[in-house]
């Protein structure tokens, strides 16, 4: 029953919050985007190496890019009202098309990402607290300092080097095995295999910090009286690390995820990149350097979606591991 | 008399070169039948008919499925494409052709001279070369089904050359007429005469195209399927030619600091063959609207700071030939080998800007001036690192500015916010189409990339540029673009540099992947594999 009003209250105040945030969020994208020098025409005539002043004309006419901005963010909006994104005139697509093809590559690699850096992160983290002080203790933090300081795509490029280009062990450009066609177990083996490199470099970060973050709270809580309590009443010492330290300690480092899926989405313009993966990231980069502002925007905008979805989602985690919280 | 060319004994005579080089090269191998070419592209087009744009990445797969009237071998001769025979009057106002019977569309309709005409028409108003390459054309005359005749109104004395698949499509016009030409979704899915037909496009990863079955070369083409991969990282692209993943690139797909690495990979091939259909020349672009370049003394100066075959081995890794002026050495039949008149001579470069008036100051600095570079290379950075360092030992201090492409678009053909650069032009098939655009005062165009973005003004070069543009003589054509790289030698309205050369890199396995003039641009029919 708590749980059922909870999902209702969360869900009422983000829609009340979202839509603000959300048209804050075109509305400055589209006004810092036209700070920038150039625009669509300028880039294909740039490509194409050669152009005519008709040409050039003629491309700035078909894309309205001879409007005044004014009339264009209107433009876009009042597109928007009926959920259309808008046409993109390098791609010759919709929007909407061009980005729902490549979703969900991109949430498969961040979930897998995000949920390898949990796993991982949290056990690394309770190993740490377990032994705090003592040698697992310490070879892990120098470890996690060295994943720490490390940035993903020298990660990643030290891994295709190793497993991809040495060993040949792993595939490291695109998605799946192109042209092949695969069905049933191979193909989710094949694609599996496409995604360990990227999403071990998305994630090492990410694995330090949460490994962090779990050491600190766990070795917090052991103090509480909560926890004596537990081994006063004689439970399994894991069971108590568990069920008691670690619940407890899982509320930071759920919040901090959640504010990583923003990070994660911009780690992915680079791991993306390195590793042919067709995913968003890549494409807002390509949008950039193209002045693709359509697809920028759509891109931009799906994104903060993703961004609130994913606070929604922590916070009825939250309600989950800790009833207390939110309450009042 | 009209000049005719027997196209089968020409095609047998090229035949019979080709199969001596192949013997010379790989022992006489009989082609293969199967497989699967995966094909390593920089970028995505943005469209997959270079009938709208003439971005590299559309050019590269353009062919694939939409063929050309023509081919051409190493020396830019013509050969039959959809095309069988071609003639040009005499005054070269007429261009007829002959085309290939029983040629269909890969939707079955056939292809007739009507397809060509529209074609024609269609480059001719929404190609962004095509607009000057077919300025002339009055009509295409259609008097029956495998006949068409080009009308000119003036001699065009390029045109021969302008008929690659790439560069001139062959489009249907079932699908075209009545339609947006940019927006068609022919450019997604195209439908045309060629050896491969369309299978898929994922965005942001790759293209499939699948053997023809129904192609009108019943022998082509030899492989099953053609998988063109876009891979957008240079390193990623060294990886992949490596581990076997990717089995060609070309225009140099590797960084060049990589080549000697990848050399050593035994199942990898190097080769410059089909690139001879069009030649970039880098040069340093001067704005002659800018208060320090727009005194003579300070452009020459400029020149006689720069050792072209040491810039070369610098920047470029040695994969250029050194060209004193903007029509290629590639180009040999108008190229000028002559050297520039201002040799490499910093003493000389000293006493000229003393002559213009930037004598030393205090501080040893005669000026300050930014340099820009156009970034689609890698060797831009490199070429600015270079100039800063020579034109610092004469008193100039440059400051390197980078910026992306559109910005740097703006900068100098919108804005013309610029003392120099570093640019590059293609030279296409003809300096009528690649060259004269950069020097004739009347394309000062603000806001067109490669237009005469110096703003250089020279009566005579105007004259010498209109006139090669009409002129029917051959003769007389060359001596008004060797006249041309005179005036511009002395004038130094740029510096030219270098014209690179670009390397296809292979798995040896791939054989017969670029047997005419514009290489894996072509249609790639005759490609094969081992098994």
């Amino acid at each position: 029953m708590r749980i059922g009003r909870r999902i209702v209250t969360t869900l009422k105040r983000t829609a009340v919050h979202a839509a603000p945030t959300v048209l804050g969020i075109i509305v400055l994208d589209f006004l810092f985007l036209q700070l920038m020098p150039g625009d669509v025409a300028d880039v294909m005539a740039m490509e194409a190496g050669s152009a005519t002043a008709e040409t050039v004309a003629m491309m700035r006419e078909r894309f309205g890019l001879d409007q005044p901005m004014l009339a264009q963010l209107m433009s876009f909006l009042g597109h928007l009202v009926h959920f259309d994104l808008g046409f993109s005139p390098r791609f010759n697509a919709s929007v909407v098309d061009i980005i729902l093809e490549r979703l969900p590559n991109t949430l498969l690699l961040m979930m897998s990402a995000l949920s390898l850096a949990l796993l991982l992160g949290i056990a690394v983290g309770s190993v740490m607290a377990a032994w705090a002080g003592k040698w697992p203790d310490r070879v892990l933090s120098v470890v996690v300092l060295l994943l720490y300081s490390m940035p993903g795509f020298w990660v990643g490029l030290m891994a295709v080097v190793l497993f991809s280009v040495k060993l040949g062990w792993l595939p490291s450009d695109s998605n799946m095995t192109i042209g092949s066609d695969f069905t049933g177990w191979d193909l989710v083996l094949d694609r599996a295999a496409h995604l360990v490199l990227p999403a071990l470099a998305l994630a090492t970060f990410f694995v330090a910090v949460y490994a962090r973050l779990v050491r600190a709270s766990m070795l917090e809580v052991q103090r509480q009286d909560f926890m004596r309590t537990a081994h006063a009443k004689g439970l399994h010492p894991f069971l108590i690390q568990l069920r008691h330290a670690l619940r407890n300690a899982l509320i930071p480092v759920t919040t901090v995820a959640g504010m990583h899926l923003g990070n994660l989405l911009g780690g992915a313009v680079v791991v993306e990149t390195l590793f042919g993966w067709p995913g968003m990231g890549r494409l807002a980069l390509e949008a950039v350097l193209g002045r693709d502002f359509s697809v920028l925007l759509g891109v931009l905008l799906l994104s903060s979606f993703l961004v609130i979805l994913a606070n929604v989602l922590i916070d009825l985690l939250h309600a989950w591991l800790d009833p207390r919280i939110g309450e009042a | 008399m009209t000049m005719r060319f027997n196209a089968t004994r020409r095609a047998t005579l090229v035949g019979l070169s080709a199969v001596a080089l192949t013997g010379a090269r790989a022992g006489a191998q009989t082609p293969k039948k199967g497989g699967t070419l995966t094909f390593l592209q920089n970028s995505e087009p943005t469209t997959l008919v270079s009938l709208t744009t003439t971005a590299t990445p559309s050019l590269t797969n353009s062919a694939k499925t939409t063929e050309g009237l023509l081919e051409y071998d190493y020396d830019v001769n013509p050969r039959p494409g959809l095309a069988t025979e071609w003639s040009i009057s005499p005054d070269g106002l007429r261009y007829s052709f002959k085309l290939r019977p029983n040629v269909k569309f890969h939707d079955g309709k056939p292809f007739t001279s009507a397809d060509v005409a529209y074609s024609i028409h269609l480059l001719k108003t929404v190609h962004p070369r095509g607009r000057n390459t077919y300025a002339n054309v009055t009509e295409v005359q259609t008097p029956d089904p495998l006949t068409a005749i080009i009308v000119l109104s003036k001699p065009a004395p390029y045109l021969i050359k302008a008929l690659t698949a790439a560069e001139s499509p062959m489009v249907p016009k079932h699908i075209y007429e009545g339609a947006d030409a940019i927006t068609n979704q022919n450019g997604n899915a195209p439908i045309g005469t060629g050896p491969y037909l369309f299978k898929e496009w994922v965005r942001g990863s790759h293209v499939i195209f699948e053997r023809n079955p129904h192609y009108w070369n019943p022998e082509l083409p030899r492989i099953d399927r053609m998988v063109c991969k876009f891979v957008r990282d240079a390193g990623a692209r060294s990886v992949a030619f490596e581990n076997g993943s990717g089995d060609i690139g070309y225009r140099t797909p590797v960084a060049l600091a990589d080549l000697d690495r990848l050399k050593k990979v035994p199942h990898l091939v190097f080769s410059t063959e089909g690139t001879s259909y069009s030649y970039n020349v880098q040069c340093i672009q001067f704005n002659l609207d800018s208060e320090y370049f727009k005194h003579l003394k300070v452009r020459q100066a400029v020149a006689h700071a720069i050792n072209r075959d040491a810039l070369v081995k610098a920047v470029a890794y040695g994969y250029g030939t050194v060209s004193h002026v903007p029509i290629a050495p590639g180009l040999k039949e108008y190229h000028d080998p002559t050297p520039s008149p201002y040799g490499y001579d910093l003493k000389k470069a000293e006493s000229l800007l003393d002559e213009a008036g930037f004598k030393r100051g205090s501080d040893k600095i005669r000026f300050k001036v930014p340099m820009d570079y156009n970034p689609i290379g890698d060797e831009g950075r490199r070429t600015c690192e270079f100039t800063r360092a020579v034109l610092g030992r004469i008193g100039i201090a440059v400051e390197i500015r980078a910026q992306d492409l559109s910005a740097f678009a703006k900068r100098v053909y919108t804005d013309r916010d610029f003392h120099f650069t570093y640019n590059g032009h293609s030279n296409l098939f003809d300096p009528t189409v690649g060259v004269q655009r950069i020097y004739w005062s009347k394309n000062f165009k603000k806001g067109v990339p490669f237009s005469n973005g110096s703003h250089y003004v020279n009566p005579r070069v105007d004259e010498l540029l209109e006139g090669a543009a009409i002129e029917n003589d051959p003769v007389k054509r060359k001596q008004m673009f060797l006249e041309f790289q005179k005036i511009y030698a002395q004038d130094v309205p740029d510096l030219s540099l270098y014209s690179p050369l670009y390397l296809t890199i292979k798995n040896k396995r791939v054989h017969d992947d670029s047997p005419t003039a514009d290489g894996v641009e072509a249609n790639m029919s005759r490609v094969w594999l081992d098994a």
